[in-house]
């Protein structure tokens, strides 16, 4: 074998190494990307059913519901124009609060309830998602668009 | 006034910064030998006022000095003293000022050890740290001020973040910086040596030191950081894909690479201008770290700032830094090119792999880091990546590399012979197989194919690492201490493999709500909720709940979780207690009252998690054996090397 002819094979194999490993990435990829949805978004029907994905938006004051002594809570998620019940089955993070904003993920059932698998909030007070205050932005500027008509 | 005194120290440490870098870089480059006298005491300056700011800022958080609007809000007169020093780095602005006075003193040490390096090359790698360090004076000037006034003075301060009040976390940062910024050393060592476009490859010797040591304390830095999420964010997750964990973890990954790459370089002569990329490209992603960090343009806990004039910058430094390091690879690369060959299974051929594998992991986590940033710029929505690609996106490379190292460690240079190691390769295979599946299948029994694979290939690796140097031993020969760094740093591995394996497989977390007297199981572990108390500290107050474990009806431990309510900011904060031992932990955290006389727990089990820092800990204390080593056989006679560097062409190693 040719050092020329050697260098090649190396150069081939090498190519073939790292294509398969950016073919594996790229489907794990494609499989568990995440997409974020607010409650406008999923009123617009533009979430596909059985689809997980990362919903956004404030917890409403007054809406958080407990199953006394159990972990089974329920809260609404609005973004102020339109809304989406949230059911959850564990711990809390330590901000989540009424009026606060929040992020969970998980999917929608049936009947448009969002089953939610995990729960976010960050260690911040002042702390507001940027998708979630975008979100927010958008719902107000809705708002007062349909106000103007 | 005194305050006025370090902002005033800052702008002196720049204009000297300014001059170690025109020095450093213009006196070679015109042959004015004058003025290479400059450059190291100018940066000794530059040292000693970087030194005085940060002396001051500290002085202004023990005296309480609420009139810096930095000291205001991250302290408070209920803020203990070890706290209110190590708040110094609890946010934005001070964290700019740690990464300088740590580059500084990475330039002290390179100062100090000039004499071992031929004066031109010396002045140019000064010069560059200047770069360096004047951009950062510049920013932190210009767009994050610590020394700014808040008037009128308020009578008290805001608080430091209480997650950041605890002992890992104040020496968190310090130790990461020290990776990351170190990185900076052999960047300037690379850029030097391309700038002279040296044709030997003694600058590979001369950056090694200096890049494994930073390599060392990234990795310990990430293991502290890394500590710290899993007890105190009180959940019990040890790496969460954080872009923040992400943005270290890159570095790293590319410093394993050159570390590796930097040695075939040294002793061969190969991977000259790969070795010189990844130099280039491990700061670079150092920098590109501090970019998505500062600039808050990533979703995070650890993001402070959001103010758009920080990031630009940042983002036309790192332009001009990385352009300028990668125009300057693409004039002096192709000079560098190595010559003589090597067989598939050399030395050679197995560190190229390790490279390769290496170099596609930190492509793994780029592209799941900055996926979600360039969806959104080009409008494709907003997603994110979690661990779920991650994970197994991860083990793709990491995997064969586990493999490889077990077989490589008994690798020539050049010659692709391992007959004479086969006997070895084979027996301790068959160790590891009987002993990996034994703890499998006797002990933790998993579902999983992987666990096998992980359980055998981490005890392989171990036992493969203490053929040689137990063989040596038992002839009577030495084992020289760059190759036990070698043989600690790749324990470290298997050690690591064997605690991320059954961590990943044999964990038990279970989220209930329990009332006083009600208890859990947990992997065997009976877990006794028995109530809670009212609870009150120096600056919080919260409740503390006893949970106390039993095995078959025998006592285990007595768990005391706490939920605190930190007044001065309002914030709750979970404190998980954790039973920690060699084989297992234990965790309990405290939820939430959730009516009817119960609280929410989140119970876990995790079995040999130690093992994950301890194996880090162990690479990075290779690491640095290694260097050791290094510098006891370099003091015994061969400081010529750095005279022989001025004439020297090409030498044969």
């Amino acid at each position: 074998m040719t050092p020329r002819r050697r260098r090649l094979y190396w150069v081939l194999g090498i190519l073939a190494g790292v294509g398969l490993a950016g073919a594996l990435a790229l489907q794990a990829f494609r499989q568990n990307v995440m997409f974020y949805f607010d409650p406008s978004k999923i009123a617009a029907g533009e979430v596909q059913p059985g689809q997980r994905f990362r919903l956004g938006g404030m917890v409403e004051k007054g809406s958080v519901m407990r199953t006394p002594g159990s972990l089974a809570v329920s809260f609404v998620v609005t973004d102020f124009r339109h809304t989406v019940p949230v059911r959850y089955d564990n711990v809390l993070p330590d901000l989540f609060r009424e009026g606060a904003g929040v992020v969970a993920h998980g999917r929608l059932d049936a009947h448009g309830v969002f089953i939610a698998d995990e729960v976010l909030a960050k260690h911040d007070e002042k702390y507001m998602p940027p998708e979630v205050a975008r979100s927010l932005q958008q719902a107000a500027a809705a708002n007062a668009a349909d106000g103007a008509h | 006034m005194v305050v006025e005194l370090g902002h005033f120290a800052l702008i002196l440490a720049l204009l000297l910064a300014a001059a170690q870098a025109f020095f450093g870089l213009a006196g070679p480059a015109l042959g004015r030998e004058r003025w290479l006298s400059v450059v190291p005491t100018a940066a000794t300056g530059q040292f000693v006022f970087i030194a005085l700011a940060v002396g001051v800022l500290v002085n202004a958080f023990v005296q309480f000095d609420f009139s810096v609007r930095y000291v205001a809000e991250n302290s408070n007169s209920a803020l203990p003293l070890f706290y209110r020093v190590t708040a110094l780095w609890g946010a934005h602005e001070g964290s700019l000022l740690l990464w300088i006075l740590v580059l500084a003193l990475w330039t002290m040490a390179v100062v100090a050890r000039l004499r071992f390096l031929p004066p031109l090359y010396g002045a140019r790698v000064l010069g560059v740290l200047g770069i360096i360090s004047f951009g950062f004076l510049l920013f932190t000037l210009w767009t994050s001020d610590p020394f700014a006034r808040l008037l009128p003075a308020v009578p008290d301060g805001n608080d430091l973040n209480p997650v950041l009040q605890d002992f890992a976390l104040a020496v968190h940062p310090p130790i990461l910086y020290t990776g990351y910024v170190g990185f900076a050393v052999s960047f300037a060592f690379a850029c030097a040596a391309m700038i002279e476009g040296r044709r030997d490859q003694l600058w590979a010797r001369w950056m090694r030191p200096w890049a494994v040591i930073a390599w060392a304390f990234l990795g310990w830095g990430i293991a502290l950081g890394s500590w710290w999420a899993y007890y105190e964010l009180g959940w019990g997750g040890f790496w969460f894909w954080d872009p923040v964990e992400n943005a270290s973890f890159m570095p790293w990954l590319v410093g394993t690479a050159l570390i590796h790459s930097i040695a075939v370089t040294e002793k061969r002569g190969h991977f000259r201008s790969w070795t010189l990329l990844l130099a280039v490209a491990a700061f670079s992603l150092s920098l590109l770290g501090t970019f998505l960090v500062r600039s808050g343009v990533l979703v995070s806990v650890h993001s402070f700032a959001s103010d758009p004039r920080r990031g630009l910058f940042i983002l036309g430094f790192l332009i001009i830094m990385i352009g300028g390091a990668l125009t300057l690879y693409a004039w002096r690369a192709p000079g560098m090119r190595s010559s003589g060959g090597f067989e598939v299974l050399s030395r050679e051929a197995f560190l190229l792999f390790n490279n390769l594998l290496f170099v596609i992991a930190a492509a793994v986590v780029f592209g799941g880091t900055m996926a979600p940033l360039i969806a959104d710029t080009l409008g494709l929505g907003t997603l994110s990546v979690g661990p779920p690609y991650f994970n197994p996106s991860f083990l793709v490379p990491m995997l064969p590399m586990l493999a490889l190292l077990a077989v490589a460690i008994h690798a020539r240079w050049r010659r692709g012979a391992l007959s004479e190691s086969r006997r070895a390769l084979l027996v301790t295979f068959g160790i590891a197989l009987v002993l990996g599946l034994a703890v499998v299948f006797g002990v933790y029994a998993s579902p999983m194919p992987l666990t096998p694979i992980g359980a055998v290939l981490g005890i392989w690796i171990i036992l493969s690492s203490l053929v040689d140097p137990l063989d040596r031993l038992r002839r009577g020969l030495k084992v020289s201490l760059p190759i036990a760094g070698m043989t600690i740093a790749h324990i470290g591995v298997g050690v690591f493999a064997l605690g991320i394996t059954f961590v990943k497989s044999n964990s038990v977390e279970l989220d209930v709500a329990l009332k006083s007297g009600q208890s859990a199981q947990v992997a065997g572990y009976d877990f006794r909720y028995e109530g809670v108390q009212n609870l009150e500290g120096p600056n919080y107050e919260g409740v503390r709940g006893t949970v106390s474990v039993t095995r078959n009806g025998q006592p285990v431990t007595v768990l005391h979780p706490e939920k605190r309510h930190y007044w001065v900011q309002g914030t709750v904060q979970t404190t998980a207690a954790i039973a920690a031992g060699l084989n297992r932990d234990l965790l309990a955290a405290l939820g939430e009252d959730v009516g009817a006389g119960a609280y929410s727990l989140r119970l876990q089990y995790r079995p040999l998690i130690r093992f994950i820092w301890l194996g880090a800990l162990i690479m990075a204390i290779g690491g640095v054996v290694t260097v050791i080593g290094r510098r006891a056989r370099s003091a015994q006679g061969e400081p010529a090397t750095a005279a022989l560097g001025l004439q020297a062409g090409e030498v044969k190693p």
